[in-house]
């Protein structure tokens, strides 16, 4: 007999592997934690035993930051023009309109007006899960527009970020939107009207390099990933590991990029806090 | 150090080399008439390869490592050049370079990326990729020319910002965003040129401004079409498809109302003769300049918000 034949049982896992009904449980990917769905959403999406934060979209946080019934909602149905007429391994507009039907979201951001606590604000809100949050001409041309409702209204201005940076399939169209938004945004500055950029994970790119880190405070959800160029690149730039902890709210806090870490279920109050400090 | 020559130069290359022996011959041989049939060849071959170039071909010109930059221009067609150090914060990013130069008749504030020419100048020089401590060199420069009531001119020839440990950690993003944020609002005139590569937020990061011009060979995106390739095809085989599907030339650029105009190179590429390149954008630039001078600072950064507002593509 072989020296390496295997005489005993094969090697199981301690616990048993658990069976979910597709749709009402999620587990915390930090402490594998199972939670209920109603449970996740009375905790605003993350984990009540270790803190960890899900990614979540604009629905989720127009519910968390905005008073119950006050999002009107702007430019809702702007959508792509597809300017290079682009193909990768894929039709750019067949991604796009795969993309409207799977999640009900024509971009990867959704503008508006609302009320928080009772103030009025600007707001707007990144979804990540739409081409990776990325910024093509339709989410500048939203934001832009935000900040001009922000800066004609004279209301308070909150874009909540969560990018990969700028959309590929739109080439130099997309990396305009860096200029057009920030060049808003110094409009809104001069006016001195308050912008309040919140940063969740993950936010990098073209979007952390334009409107993201213009705002007059900071705020990041803990640890969530914030940089310029994403790590897999600076790994291979560098040849060496990143130390723990790199590129994550912390981070920047530490390195003096973020004002404030705010958890979830605080980010209502400290923005709104914030907004009577400053008017 | 070595000629450079691009695969589809070749033809060109053999051509000329063939051209220069029969001159060396027709000292002694009556071949006048064959030496001036194939300089008439050599020119055609020329522009037929260079007016057909497909967008990868532009690319590899645009990264010509003999192709004049940002200092090659400022030694040819400016005077009194006094170069400037530092961002006052960190230290002297030498990817980055500028100062106050006479250009003509105007006195203007030159800003550019600057690369190198072979391995250890290209190290010095951190291949024209800046860290944060370049952008924020690059908008002191650009304060000050503001104070003097000075243009700014900047050149844009760039693989990109640099994508290392320490530019995270000094704010690669913030200071490339907050440069775009005070150009925006800059109160003298701004030209911007790309005489190379143009790639994504590396390049933008000095890139606002009231006029943007290309040079015929040069390419300008959101990324490079390696990088492209290797994020959308997920193989690095694919730059020549990703090339193409980026329309990242001058031409495609000012197709997309994204530049302003295409400034001409000398036939063969910028890289042919340094002086005439040079001496063709000095032109364009003293002509915009002339024009822009004129307009009130409210107006250009009333124009620059337009210019801007103007770009991108989307359904209603």
């Amino acid at each position: 007999m072989a020296w390496f034949k295997r005489s005993k049982e094969n090697i199981s896992p301690d616990t048993q592997k658990i069976e979910l009904p597709d749709g009402l449980w999620e587990k915390c990917p930090e402490c594998s934690e199972i939670i209920h769905k109603k449970q996740l959403e009375v905790n605003l999406w993350t984990c009540a035993k270790c803190g960890y934060h899900f990614r979540i979209g604009s629905h989720e946080y127009i519910k968390i930051l905005i008073d119950k019934g006050s999002f009107r909602e702007l430019d809702k149905k702007m959508r792509s023009a597809d300017p290079l007429q682009f193909t990768d391994t894929k039709k750019y507009t067949d991604r796009i309109d795969e993309t409207i039907l799977k999640l009900n979201l024509f971009d990867a951001v959704k503008t508006g007006t609302g009320k928080l606590n009772g103030l009025s604000i600007a707001f707007g809100c990144m979804d990540f899960k739409f081409i990776g949050g990325s910024m093509g001409s339709v989410v500048g041309e939203k934001v832009a527009r935000l900040v001009d409702k922000a800066y004609k209204s004279k209301i308070p201005l909150i874009i909540v970020s969560s990018s990969g940076g700028a959309r590929m399939m739109e080439g130099a169209f997309s990396l305009m939107q860096m200029a057009k938004t920030s060049a808003r945004l110094a409009r809104l500055a001069q006016a001195k009207i308050p912008y309040i950029s919140v940063l969740t994970d993950p936010t990098t790119g073209g979007t952390t390099a334009s409107y993201a880190m213009l705002g007059d405070f900071h705020i990041a959800e803990p640890k969530a990933l914030i940089g310029f160029a994403g790590p897999r690149v600076i790994k291979q730039t560098i040849g060496k590991d990143l130390p723990a902890g790199f590129q994550r709210s912390e981070f920047l806090l530490e390195h003096g990029f973020v004002d404030i870490i705010s958890p979830r279920k605080e980010l209502k109050s400290t923005i709104y806090n914030l907004i009577t400090l400053v008017s | 150090m070595a000629k450079t020559i691009l695969d589809f130069e070749k033809p060109i290359y053999e051509l000329e080399a063939k051209l220069e022996e029969m001159r060396k011959l027709s000292d002694n041989l009556d071949i006048d008439k064959e030496i001036v049939k194939i300089e008439e060849k050599v020119k055609q071959l020329k522009e037929g390869i260079y007016r057909d170039l497909t967008r990868w071909q532009r690319v590899q010109l645009a990264r010509h490592p003999e192709r004049p930059f940002t200092l090659d221009y400022i030694y040819n067609m400016t005077e009194n050049f006094i170069e400037l150090h530092g961002d006052r914060l960190f230290r002297d990013d030498k990817a980055i370079v500028g100062g106050f130069v006479q250009l003509g008749d105007y006195k203007v504030m030159v800003i550019g990326h600057q690369k190198g020419r072979d391995t250890k100048t290209n190290l010095y020089r951190n291949f024209g990729m800046s860290n944060p401590e370049g952008y924020r060199k690059a908008l002191r420069f650009m304060k000050l020319a503001e104070k003097f009531n000075k243009p700014v001119i900047t050149m844009i020839d760039t693989p990109g910002a640099f994508p290392g440990l320490e530019a995270e950690e000094r704010g690669q993003a913030e200071a490339i965003a907050k440069n775009l944020f005070e150009m925006s609002r800059l109160r003298v005139p701004i030209i911007v040129t790309i005489i190379g590569e143009g790639a994504s937020g590396g390049a933008l990061g000095i890139g606002v401004g009231d006029r943007i011009l290309m040079l015929e060979n040069c390419w300008y995106s959101v990324i490079s079409p390696e990088s492209c390739s290797s994020i959308l095809w997920r193989s690095w085989d694919y730059k020549e498809q990703a090339a193409e599907a980026l329309k990242l030339t001058a031409p495609d650029l000012l197709e997309q109302k994204l530049i302003d105009r295409i400034i001409p190179e000398p036939l063969g590429g910028a890289h042919k003769n340094h002086q005439e390149a040079a001496g063709i954008l000095k032109a364009v630039l003293l002509e915009e300049l002339a024009q822009l001078t004129k307009i009130k600072p409210e107006k250009l950064i009333e124009g620059r918000l337009e210019k801007f507002g103007k770009m991108g593509a989307f359904i209603e």
